[in-house]
């Protein structure tokens, strides 16, 4: 418990700290001004948004294999925490595009995949609610995790090779855009607090989920009798 | 049915759990049925009977426990496919009971499958309606439908839940009869049963469950017309 | 090969049971050409605009009516413990998946050819050049939908509110084929058609991870 609120602390510190490194480490950029600075803010989130579908997936896969209830909360939690991140992600964008292109949404490909992203994992929890005994709930939305996961790289080649047909505006500058090196320090930083506030939220989720069930359980037992 | 030998095959329970969720059908079930006999499941709705023939007939995966077959010997697939008659007819109604048939009989490889198809029908007494669609039987032909279905394989291990269950007098005479001969002819039967009829007297072994437990058993000791009427209204 | 012929078997069973009511097959090519028409209500393209939108909207349609189509897959076998009869009877649950996601490709298929006139005069749309390439084009995606959603009418007959459910999980999945087979069809169309070999293999590609994820948990999707 109290290595959960140590985690919970330094997550705080560093995403403060980050955001501070962000406006007033990193050097402004020479055409977008200020906004750009929600780059380092907005591709955190995505990375650390991915990486907890990743730990989903695994949680999906282990427990297809294992049948042990841990892995199912791991993929909830995962499922969820990325689902926060990903919106997050969904938000900045627009709030980035707006002053910069004047538009609010641009179907540039990485945003566009984000969104479908974002759609396969509200599908995998509605499919979680949608099924009441738990056993069977964590078989279904284990093997729906699998095959959205399998999916996310597909999802991101196809739209990309679309856009290239159709090509639009991109939202914080492409690929090819290089970092200047201090540029490329904070947004590492950034990406490092986004992941250790990540896996703080999964582990908070995860014990949330772990009493509940512990708790269910008990509740029949005890009405067994 | 009963124009070949059919290899002896015993059925062993061991420390079956089935949960669902917080819930257990099953718990710690443990007992073996002997080849060739011919055993009642008995007790109330809800007590797990149907869970664990579901778990003998490998449709539903136990939790914890193992299910093995003593005496059969270990042939292409393993385990021994048990036919199995359920509560519901488990063949198609936009089929004829000929197409049900020979569907089932192609699936498991059976030989001269329109044959086989052929001589069931007439033992179960469809042969007169084979081209007929399965929707438009009545409720005791779709039973001999099922019985055909699950015996289409030549089972060692016959699996039925409340068989008895809308057939009309004739119609349990007939499914007597049919149980009688096949477990003389060595396949090791076990059905589950709601009180004492003419099914019933056939069997040499009983079990009864409550709640998802053996709490009477006739290798025990305790009779098979207690197991049968025990507390039963 | 058990696999095969346990799977021609069961398509035969499918085939055999579709053709016979021919519900599905009907009930699908309406609704794809009730969809069409309203697109056309709602957008009132001009003849260019159907050029250019009108494969997107064709494909939009195949993925909506087969999100409807598909909802029987499983449900059927409910109806009196098919799936447990049929899970019983063959030695690799893959059969089962194989024979129903070929008899929905197939009925897609069907369905697709039988509304290519009426778009291709409702959106003045050149089917005709590159005929071949549409065909294989209609089969890749139809094949990728077909396998995807198989799969996952599996999952959506085991839960609640199947009937919205099952168009939620797999329209998401199904983007990169909504994507694709639009572009490559509108290439195809073209005053001067292309035909988008990179977008056909992706196609391919997809057909492949889809089959391959559903060969190795195929059976689970089936348990009890």
């Amino acid at each position: 418990m109290s290595k959960r609120i140590a985690l919970g602390f330094v997550a705080m510190l560093l995403v403060v700290a980050s955001a501070y490194a962000s406006f007033y480490i990193a050097p402004e950029e020479r055409t977008m001004g200020l906004i750009q600075r929600i780059f380092y803010f907005h591709v955190a989130c995505a990375w650390a948004g991915f990486t907890a579908f990743f730990l989903c997936f695994i949680g999906n896969l282990m427990y297809v294999w294992k049948r042990q209830q841990k892995y199912d909360w791991l993929g909830v939690s995962g499922g969820e925490v990325g689902l926060a991140f990903t919106t997050v992600v969904l938000i900045t964008g627009p709030i980035w595009a707006h002053p910069v292109w004047g538009i609010w949404w641009t179907w540039d490909a990485r945003l566009t995949s984000t969104f479908v992203l974002w759609l396969l994992y509200v599908s995998y929890l509605l499919l979680r609610t949608l099924v009441e005994e738990p056993d069977r709930r964590a078989l279904l939305s284990s093997l729906f995790g699998i095959f959205a996961f399998i999916d996310v790289p597909l999802v991101f080649g196809a739209i990309r090779w679309w856009r290239t047909q159709h090509p639009q505006p991109v939202i914080m500058g492409g690929q090819g855009s290089g970092l200047d090196p201090t540029m490329k320090m904070v947004f590492f930083f950034s990406a490092f607090a986004m992941h250790v506030l990540m896996v703080f939220l999964l582990a908070e989720r995860y014990s949330l989920e772990k009493l509940q069930t512990e708790t269910d359980f008990l509740a029949h037992e005890v009405e067994a009798q | 049915m009963t124009s070949f030998t059919i290899p002896p095959t015993g059925l062993r329970f061991e420390n079956i759990d089935k949960r669902y969720g917080g819930l257990y059908a099953l718990r710690r079930v443990s007992f073996e049925i002997a080849s060739g006999e011919c055993a009642v499941l008995a007790g109330r709705n809800g007590s797990g009977k149907t869970t664990l023939l579901r778990i003998a007939g490998q449709i539903v995966r136990p939790t914890h426990g193992k299910l093995s077959f003593p005496g059969h010997t270990a042939g292409s697939d393993g385990n021994p496919r048990p036919g199995y008659v359920g509560h519901s007819t488990m063949v198609y109604d936009e089929l004829s009971a000929e197409e049900n048939l020979l569907l089932f009989a192609k699936l498991q490889k059976v030989e001269s499958p329109a044959e086989r198809a052929e001589n069931l029908l007439r033992e179960v007494g469809l042969f007169e309606r084979r081209t007929s669609l399965v929707r438009t039987f009545s409720r005791g032909m779709r039973q001999r439908v099922a019985i055909a279905r699950a015996l289409i394989h030549r089972p060692s291990v016959l699996l039925l839940d409340e068989p008895a269950t809308g057939l009309d007098p004739l119609g349990i005479t007939w499914l007597a009869n049919s149980l009688r001969e096949l477990n003389r002819a060595g396949c090791t039967v076990v059905m589950s049963l709601h009180g004492e009829s003419e099914i019933s007297a056939l069997a040499t072994r009983a079990v009864r469950l409550d709640v998802g437990s053996v709490v009477a058993d006739t290798k025990t000791g305790t009779s098979l017309r207690e197991i049968l009427t025990f507390g039963s209204a | 090969m058990s696999l095969l012929s346990n799977t021609t078997v069961l398509l035969g069973k499918e085939l055999r049971t579709e053709f016979r009511s021919r519900e599905l097959l009907t009930t699908t090519v309406v609704f794809i050409l009730v969809v069409l028409i309203l697109f056309s209500f709602a957008i009132s393209p001009t003849t260019e605009e159907s050029r250019e939108f009108g494969p997107g909207l064709l494909w939009l349609a195949i993925l909506f009516a087969a999100s409807l189509m598909l909802q029987p897959c499983f449900l059927r076998e409910q109806n009196n413990d098919t799936l447990s009869s049929l899970r019983l009877a063959v030695s690799d649950p893959f059969s089962i998946f194989l024979a129903k996601l070929a008899a929905n490709t197939l009925f897609l298929m069907v369905t697709e050819l039988i509304m290519l006139p009426f778009f291709a005069v409702f959106y003045n749309v050149p089917v005709l050049p590159e005929f071949s390439w549409l065909i294989v084009v209609l089969f890749l995606g139809s094949l990728g939908i077909s396998i995807a959603g198989t799969a996952l009418s599996a999952i959506s007959a085991q839960a609640r509110m199947r009937e919205l459910l099952l168009p939620l999980l797999l329209l998401p999945l199904l983007t990169p084929v909504l994507v694709v087979s639009a572009t490559v069809t509108v290439s195809l169309f073209d005053r001067e058609p292309i035909v988008k070999g990179k977008g056909i293999a992706f196609l391919a590609v997809f057909d492949v991870v889809f089959l391959t994820v559903l060969w190795l948990f195929g059976e689970y999707l089936l348990e009890e």
